[in-house]
Order: C-alpha cells, then sequence, then structure tokens
C-alpha cells in the first residue's frame, strides 16, 4: 500500500536497505526532515537562542540522574532522610548523581527563566505563535510543581515546614480551603502519607505531563517556525524552491550550534558540582541537612530562589496592600464607568464587579473604620476575605497573567530592536523587581523589605495590566523585510 | 469535512453514549480521589494526649505532640499575666470573636485558657502552619518592636502573637493561636483534644 510509495533512502551507503525498510513501515524520512534537515531556522539567531536546546538538556539530564536516585531512595517518613545521606555517603558515586539533580533543578529554572525572557525580548509569543508560548506556561507551571513535590523528598527541615507553608496557601480558599488541604496531605499535617504521594506525583505523574508539554511546544513550534531577534517573519520571503530565504537546516547548522552552547553550560554545571554543590545554601539549603522535625520549625524558612519572587509578592499581601488593592479596582470600576468606550451593560456590569472586588478586599471595612465607625466595620458582611486568601491569588496571578501575555502586547512590533528605547528600560526595571523581589524572598521579613515587595508586586502587574496601552506608545523604528545578519 | 447529510438519530445515540461514558468516568474517579484522603489509620493516630504539668515553672513552656501538631503549654508568671491586659488595642481579634479557628466558650476570656495561669495552644501559625518561636522576654529584639511586651513570633512572614496567642494587628496571620478542645483531669494532668463536650 503506502509503502510501495514511498522512495528508497540514498546516500547512507550501507545503510541504505534497512532504513529503507524502516522508513516503509514508520515515517522516518519525513519525521527527519520535517523536524531537522528542512525545518528551516532563521539565520540570524543569537546568544539568547542557547536556552530552549539547554532546557532540553537538562530535561534529559533530570530524567536520567532520576531514574538512579529512584533506585536508592526510600520514600518513607522514617527512612528518607536516610536514604538520601546514605545515597550521599555510601552509594558509589552516589553524590555526584544526586548532587547533578540537584544543581539540575537550579539549572533548570536558570535556562527556563532567560528562554522566557527571550520571548519577551523579541516578542516571540506575538501572533502566530500563541500557543507556543502557552505551551510554554503551561510548561513552567508544571515544572514548579516537580520542583516543589521532589523538594519535599530529602524530608529535611526546610522540604518539611516549605511543603506545609504551601500546602497550607490551599487552606486559605474560603470554604472548601481546609477540607482541600487536608485532602492534599492525606493527614491533619504533612506526613508520610504526603510524602509516599509527593514521590509518586515528581517520579511519575508530572514528568509524564511535562514530556507530552514539551513535544506539544517543539510541534507546535515546528508548525509555525521559530521568531528571531528581529521578529522578521522569514516565511514571507521564500526562493523559487520554497525555502525561506533567510532561513538555515537546523541540521546540521543549529545542531552544532547548539552543541557549542551545550559545551559552555557543562562547564559552568561541572564547575558548581564539584566545587559548590550548595551554591551557598542557595541551590541547597542549610536548614534541610536537619531530618524535618513537625514540632519545631527552623528559625528562617525561605523557599529556594527560583520560588522566591513570587514567594514575595505573598509575603507583601498584607491588609494594607488589600486596602490599596481595593482602592486600585474602584478606580479601575470607575475609569470604565466614565472612559471606556464599551456599551452602557458592560460598564455596569464592569463597575459592579469591581465593587464586589472591593468589598472582598475588605475595602469597605477600613472605609468604616476610617470613618470612626468601629461598631459598624465589625460586621461580618463587611469584613471580606483574608490577606492571606489574596497572597494566594496575587501569587497565583503572577504566573497566570502570562498565559495572557499575547494579547496584553499591542506594539505594532514584535522585536525590542525596533520599539522606543524606554521600552527596554521598561523591561529593565521589571527585571530588576524581579530580582529584587527574589532576593527579598530569600531574606526574613522586614519593613523595609515588606515595602519593597509591595511596590514591586503592584509593578509587576502594572506592567501586564497596563500593557494594551504602553507597548502602543512611543516612536517605533521601522522594521526590515529581511533580518539583520552579518556572517562571520 | 464529510460531504453526507447529518443523520439526526446517529448523533442523538452518539450524544447519549458519550453522557453515559462521561457518568460511567465520573463514578470510576471516584475511589481514586476518595484515596487522597486521610486514612485509617491517621485518623486514628488523632485521639486525645494526656499531660502531667506538676512539674512546670512560671514562665516555663513545654510542647506535646497532638495530631502530628505541636501543642504549647505556657504557665505564665504574674508579669506576664499583666501584659495580657495593657495590649488590647494592638491586637487583631483581642475577645477571640472569628469562628475560622473556633476558641472553645471555656477560653473566650482575656487570658484564653481555663486557669489563668496556664495556657495552651495548637504551636501552628495561622497563616501557613509554621510553627512560632517563643519570645518572652519583652523590649527590643531583632524582627520584633521596641515596646514588645513578649509573646510569640512566626519565623516564616513575621507573624506576631502575644502571651495567650492573640494576634497582632496588621500581620500576615488573620486568627489566633488555636486553643484546642481540652479539660482538666486534676489540678496538674490535662488531656488535650477532648473536654466535656468530646473530642476536637
Amino acid at each position: 500500500m503506502a509503502a510501495a510509495q514511498k522512495s528508497p533512502v540514498t546516500g547512507v551507503g550501507p545503510l541504505n536497505g534497512v532504513l529503507t525498510w524502516v522508513d516503509q513501515r514508520f515515517p522516518l524520512v519525513s519525521l527527519w526532515e520535517d523536524h531537522l534537515s528542512k525545518y528551516y531556522a532563521p539565520k540570524n539567531f543569537n546568544f539568547w537562542y542557547f536556552f530552549g536546546s539547554l532546557a532540553m538538556l537538562v530535561l534529559v539530564l533530570q530524567i536520567t540522574t532520576g531514574i538512579f536516585l529512584t533506585m536508592h531512595y526510600k520514600p518513607d517518613a522514617t527512612l528518607a532522610f536516610a536514604s538520601v545521606e546514605y545515597i550521599m555517603r555510601d552509594v558509589p558515586w552516589g553524590s555526584l548523581i544526586r548532587t547533578m539533580h540537584s544543581t539540575g533543578a537550579s539549572a533548570f529554572f536558570i535556562v527556563v527563566y532567560l528562554h522566557m525572557f527571550r520571548g519577551l525580548l523579541y516578542g516571540s509569543y506575538r501572533q502566530p505563535r500563541e500557543l507556543v508560548w502557552i505551551f510554554g506556561c503551561l510548561i513552567f507551571l508544571c515544572l514548579m510543581a516537580e520542583a516543589f513535590f521532589g523538594y519535599l523528598l530529602p524530608w529535611g527541615q526546610m522540604s518539611y515546614w516549605g511543603a506545609q507553608v504551601i500546602v497550607n496557601l490551599f487552606a486559605a480558599i474560603p470554604v472548601i480551603g481546609p477540607d482541600l488541604a487536608l485532602w492534599i496531605r492525606g493527614d491533619y499535617v504533612v506526613g508520610d502519607a504526603t510524602l509516599n504521594r509527593f514521590f509518586s506525583f515528581h517520579v511519575i505523574a508530572v514528568p509524564l505531563v511535562l514530556l507530552g508539554l514539551v513535544a506539544a511546544h517543539i510541534l507546535a513550534l515546528h508548525e509555525v517556525g521559530s521568531n528571531n531577534p528581529d521578529g522578521v517573519e522569514i516565511k514571507a520571503k521564500k526562493d523559487a524552491s520554497g525555502r525561506p530565504l533567510d532561513g538555515i537546516p537546523f541540521h546540521p547548522y543549529y545542531t552544532i550550534h547548539d552543541l557549542y552552547g551545550v559545551a559552555v553550560f557543562l562547564f559552568i554545571f561541572s564547575a558548581i558540582i564539584f566545587f559548590a554543590p550548595e551554591m551557598g545554601g542557595y541551590f541547597l539549603e542549610y536548614n534541610n541537612f536537619i531530618p524535618a522535625d513537625p514540632l519545631k520549625t527552623p528559625a528562617h524558612i525561605a523557599p529556594v530562589w527560583y520560588f522566591t519572587p513570587y514567594y514575595s509578592m505573598l509575603r507583601a499581601t498584607t491588609d494594607d496592600m488589600t486596602v490599596v488593592l481595593a482602592l486600585l479596582a474602584v478606580l479601575v470600576g470607575l475609569w470604565t464607568l466614565l472612559r471606556s468606550r464599551l456599551r452602557l451593560p458592560f460598564k455596569l456590569g464592569a463597575f459592579g464587579a469591581a465593587v464586589v472586588v472591593a468589598w472582598l478586599l475588605g475595602g469597605f471595612k477600613r472605609l468604616l473604620l476610617v470613618a470612626g465607625m468601629e461598631a459598624q466595620a465589625k460586621l461580618p458582611m463587611f469584613a471580606g476575605f483574608d490577606a492571606k486568601f489574596w497572597g494566594v491569588v496575587i501569587m497565583g496571578g503572577a504566573v497566570i497573567v502570562l498565559f495572557f501575555l499575547p494579547w496584553l502586547d499591542r506594539s505594532p512590533v514584535k522585536s525590542i530592536r525596533y520599539r522606543p528605547g524606554w521600552h527596554f528600560w521598561l523591561y529593565m526595571v521589571f527585571v530588576i523587581f524581579f530580582g529584587v523581589m527574589g532576593y527579598l524572598g530569600i531574606q526574613p521579613p522586614s519593613p523595609v523589605g515588606e515595602r519593597l515587595s509591595q511596590v514591586g508586586t503592584l509593578f509587576y502587574f502594572g506592567f501586564f495590566f497596563l500593557m494594551p496601552w504602553w507597548s502602543q506608545l512611543g516612536t517605533f523604528k521601522p522594521v526590515p523585510d529581511r533580518v539583520t545578519f552579518q556572517p562571520h | 469535512m464529510s460531504d453526507q447529510p447529518v443523520d439526526p438519530s446517529k448523533r442523538t445515540w452518539l450524544i447519549a453514549s458519550t453522557c453515559t461514558g462521561a457518568v460511567g468516568g465520573a463514578f470510576a474517579a471516584v475511589p481514586f480521589v476518595t484515596s487522597f484522603t486521610p486514612s485509617e489509620r491517621a485518623k486514628a493516630a488523632g485521639a486525645p494526649v494526656e499531660v502531667d504539668v506538676s512539674d512546670l515553672k512560671p514562665g516555663e513552656m513545654r510542647t506535646v505532640e497532638w495530631r502530628g501538631k505541636p501543642v504549647w503549654i505556657v504557665r505564665r508568671t504574674e508579669e506576664q499575666l499583666k501584659s495580657l491586659a495593657t495590649d488590647h488595642d494592638r491586637l487583631a481579634d483581642p475577645d477571640s470573636e472569628r469562628k475560622a479557628y473556633p476558641t472553645p466558650d471555656y477560653a473566650r476570656n482575656p487570658q484564653r485558657s481555663i486557669k489563668p495561669e496556664y495556657f495552651i495552644a495548637v504551636g501552628i501559625c495561622s497563616h501557613l502552619g509554621c510553627s512560632p518561636a517563643s519570645k518572652f522576654q519583652p523590649g527590643a529584639q531583632p524582627s520584633l518592636p521596641e515596646d514588645w511586651p513578649g509573646g510569640f513570633l512566626c519565623p516564616c512572614h513575621g507573624s506576631t502573637f502575644d502571651m495567650a496567642g492573640r494576634v497582632f494587628k496588621n500581620k500576615p496571620a488573620p486568627d489566633n493561636l488555636e486553643v484546642p478542645r481540652h479539660m482538666y483531669l486534676s489540678d496538674a494532668r490535662i488531656l488535650i483534644g477532648r473536654d466535656e463536650k468530646g473530642d476536637a
């Protein structure tokens, strides 16, 4: 049938025969051509384009080291901590495999954050690459889940109390919260049941979803083609045979190019594994070398560095912050009512929703307190939801807002190269705030840090929610027809 | 995609069988979802705990485990009890009126305890479940205000509680520390997790 219509494989010498046999039974040649030898990538990729393939490398590294760690690890509250120490001390080369895995977790987030920042710089999420971006955001979510579940497994103090804090985030949800937290833990506190199920999620459930999403991410990318630092669509200019003029086959050009990136990455990665596996307490926290003690929280607990920007946002959401948010909600509602071009029913609906949000944020309660009506302010109907719940909403919202980026960005050009200069500086302020919140999340709580995180949180959300307006402002530079490229 | 006309009876049966399948799938999910709830063993481990406090001196604190949670027994000094009367305005819920962790009636007093001297509370912060540290020494010290009256500080997010486990205003924790159901079996023996009305 179909086998007879395919032409035989040529050009691989003695392997021609066997590959022809395979190709007639499996889409070997078409897969190879579609994704490697005839997948045309823009020829002007720069430094920032290393991180996609590096993320892939780290994924493979994590799966491989993870399989070997599973052979020695015991997911049991009485044995887990000792089994990790056994891997570190008694299993031949076990400490190397374990530090590869723990350093790999941090490396994964470094590479993925840089990969996402690349997307932000060059507008890689813009039409027609919205789904590539959304699959990417889902991968980021899975990665966070994977890191969180995995962090409980060594059963140290930080593992234990970190999991306790994050599971209790769910308890902040009104009405169903406490039961939900109990359901997740499977016990009244984080315990053996929790450890066992987190192990199951970490080694099988989440990795399966992650692999599926990575496949979808790459399939979607190869369907629409890669973006590039100029944000020019290379498919718009093709030669007589239908190949993009500015495209080069992924294999061999970018496979070799990425191998160079892999080599540099492995230099740095090996240096960390051999000389600084704990990275001064940032990759492996000191408190995690103490076995979990359910009766004693360590003096200072903080998540691993890659979660701390979001953790800062959680801590920034105090009663004062919810009042600011309530005020902002009312202002947005008023603006919609008075200035937007929506139809009247929608205007009224939006204003009503804003008032309800302000009410749930406890805005009315604060208003009554300011007016000196103490007794009325105490009525349960004005209480609203706790600041704790809104902290969870802010923390979750900070990740969810990323999904909407393709529709928030309305700038006429994709790449930062052709956007107004101040757009670049706005991105830089965003990055600085993200970094500062990351730093503050590692530190013990302090009044100054709290204020800074509150400003940072407002900037983070302002950056995204006001993007439809600011991304259109300023003088844009003309975008060239072809990519800018100088052969070396 | 197909140029054949829609066959309505075929479509009806397709919808009906899909819905039936979905209902079956939902029922099949029940055992998996329920397997996540605490097991019989975990529930059995939640039995009441008896504590002897005869050797606890004023100003001392003891921690016992109940349902895997730390439960504190603090024997308060005269000064510590006095501080409870003066910090009223700085507290978020001085009279324990909130319902998230209902305070038993016998502890709904300024000391939040049956006997003023002995304070019994679950040592888990109502914010995100860390165990606060005891900071009984009054006065200025790191992470605490200058006029600190003595109490507890949560190391995770900085919530502070007074000597009766009442949370200070404008802190991440919304509620006072939970006072578990408890009763005195004799002058110095306390049963945690059960009172005259039954198990917690």
